[in-house]
């Protein structure tokens, strides 16, 4: 029997720019075991909720991430809406929906890139982070930020993105999406990116559900699970289908991440089309008072934020179940059995969000 | 499957030239949406001291008796929210970030609005 030795991962390795800690115990070059730790960026945002007003709070929950920023702020927001009582304008409801979407694409795009960097295809990752910018681009001219979008408030949304805009975008983003194409096509078809992700860090979907698995990963074995489909926003009016793939393995997980821009390039368009006019936000008194559990697809999975409110400007207690937080146990399984130098990968390909993880 | 999908993007990425900007040469033009520094009409200010009380991170502070009113440059998250609740809307945002710094302390601006006796006048005549 080979010799076990334990390898230290982090907190600071070349492929992931945020601390997480794993031992990884190895039998030769084989993983029998990942002890994973975390807590070296915990900021402690939960608490924070007591001591600020619930408006200004928006800023706070905005930055639990810096990716998802904007899905983290509008589920806060639906949650506190949700207690209120308050009904948000639907032309609001869709520029939170084309935002969000705007997000899932940059999103994934910056995964596409860091994947791409994990399995050393240098050329591969600048040319997704240069698609990537264009979709900034967008966010910036439309909220004023390029990650932090600052556009979320409690009763609606802070800007308006006139119909002529929108059109632009929409006809930028559909001119985007052949260039993406040609990227994207490079991680489907290319031998030796299919001979580093194929058969992969497998996981079947009956192990992901019972290891309480999100999004993308859950949705790469099989499983179609999407929090969009509950109907928030704007998207019970849009047409959707929940991304779906078979294998489990990393390659799965890269193909549903591709196919999801293509999809959130289509609901964006969608959304602009059907696009109400009228009011953009309703002006918000009082203090809210009871409790609400708010879901949001975001682009690493469903995130759920608890908020209880006690009638005071302060709300009572505050609980945030990231994503990624949800697919640590899943990372830890795929990692069991696995050849050192796909660690990386296996790791990269479950998009961990740290700062998400530990708020 | 193939070997040489990444041709094509090759083969454009020679023709097409680099994608990153010549920086100092060509400096990036920021939209007119874009969130910046925040500056200060002075002379319209009331100092209620709504904008540093509301500011997420306490970059601002107002100072109602010499009439000051004072921004940490460094502390400021560019969100507008003290823009949005100013009553006299004397607060504005440009689309561009203050210069660097390389003391913090530097990062500290601070505007004093004018002695205006013409204003103090009113006062005077309850005496």
């Amino acid at each position: 029997m080979a010799q076990r030795n334990i390898i230290p991962f982090g907190p600071q390795h070349p492929v992931l720019p945020e601390p997480i800690h794993l031992d990884l115990v190895t039998e030769d070059e084989t993983v029998v075991e990942a002890v994973p730790s975390i807590g070296f960026v915990h900021r402690g945002l939960e608490k924070l909720v007591e001591k600020k007003d619930y408006q200004d709070f928006v800023y706070v929950a905005e930055r639990i991430c810096g990716i998802c920023s904007f899905m983290h702020g509008m589920t806060y927001c639906q949650a506190v809406e949700e207690i209120m009582g308050i009904a948000v304008p639907p032309r609001a409801l869709y520029l939170r929906t084309v935002w969000a979407e705007l997000s899932r694409v940059h999103s994934h795009l910056m995964w596409l890139g860091l994947a791409a960097d994990a399995f050393g295809f240098e050329s591969l990752f600048m040319n997704c982070w240069r698609l990537r910018e264009g979709v900034l681009d967008i966010i910036e001219a439309t909220t004023g930020g390029r990650v932090i979008f600052g556009s979320c408030k409690i009763g609606g949304v802070r800007r308006d993105i006139d119909d002529d805009t929108m059109k632009g975008i929409v006809e930028k983003l559909q001119a985007m999406a052949t260039e993406i194409k040609r990227s994207t096509d490079v991680f489907l078809d290319d031998y030796s990116v299919q001979h580093r992700l194929k058969d992969v860090g497998v996981i079947d979907g009956e192990e992901a559900r019972r290891l309480g698995t999100v999004g993308p990963v859950l949705r790469a074995s099989g499983i179609a699970m999407d929090a969009r489909k509950i109907g928030y926003a704007a998207y019970r009016d849009l047409k959707f289908e929940p991304v779906v793939e078979k294998a489990g393995d990393c390659y799965a997980r890269c193909r549903v991440r591709v196919r999801e821009i293509f999809q959130s390039i289509d609901l964006i368009a969608q959304a602009a089309r059907k696009m109400p006019p009228g009011e953009t936000a309703l002006k918000v008194t009082g203090a809210p008072e009871g409790e609400f559990f708010s879901r949001v697809e975001q682009p690493r999975g469903e995130v759920i934020y608890y908020v209880k409110a006690n009638g005071t400007k302060n709300l009572q207690r505050f609980r945030v179940r990231t994503p990624t937080f949800a697919n640590l146990p899943a990372m830890v399984r795929m990692l069991k059995g696995a050849g050192l130098a796909d660690v990386p990968n296996i790791i990269l390909t479950v998009d961990p969000c740290i700062s998400c993880i530990e708020r | 499957m193939s070997f040489l999908s990444m041709g094509k993007n090759v083969a454009r990425n020679l023709f097409e030239g680099p994608a990153t900007r010549r920086y100092p040469k060509e400096k990036r033009e920021y939209g007119p949406g874009s969130r910046g520094m925040i500056g200060i009409d002075i002379e319209a200010c009331i100092f209620c001291g709504l904008c540093s009380r509301r500011c997420p991170t306490g970059a601002l502070t107002v100072r109602k008796d010499p009439r000051e009113w004072e921004i940490d440059r460094l502390r400021c998250i560019f969100c507008g929210y003290c823009v949005e609740v100013c009553p006299k809307k004397c607060l504005a945002m440009a689309n561009h970030y203050s210069p660097g710094v390389t003391v913090r302390e530097d990062a500290v601006h601070m505007e004093r609005q004018a002695p205006r006796p013409a204003k103090e006048a009113p006062p005077e005549a309850k005496e």
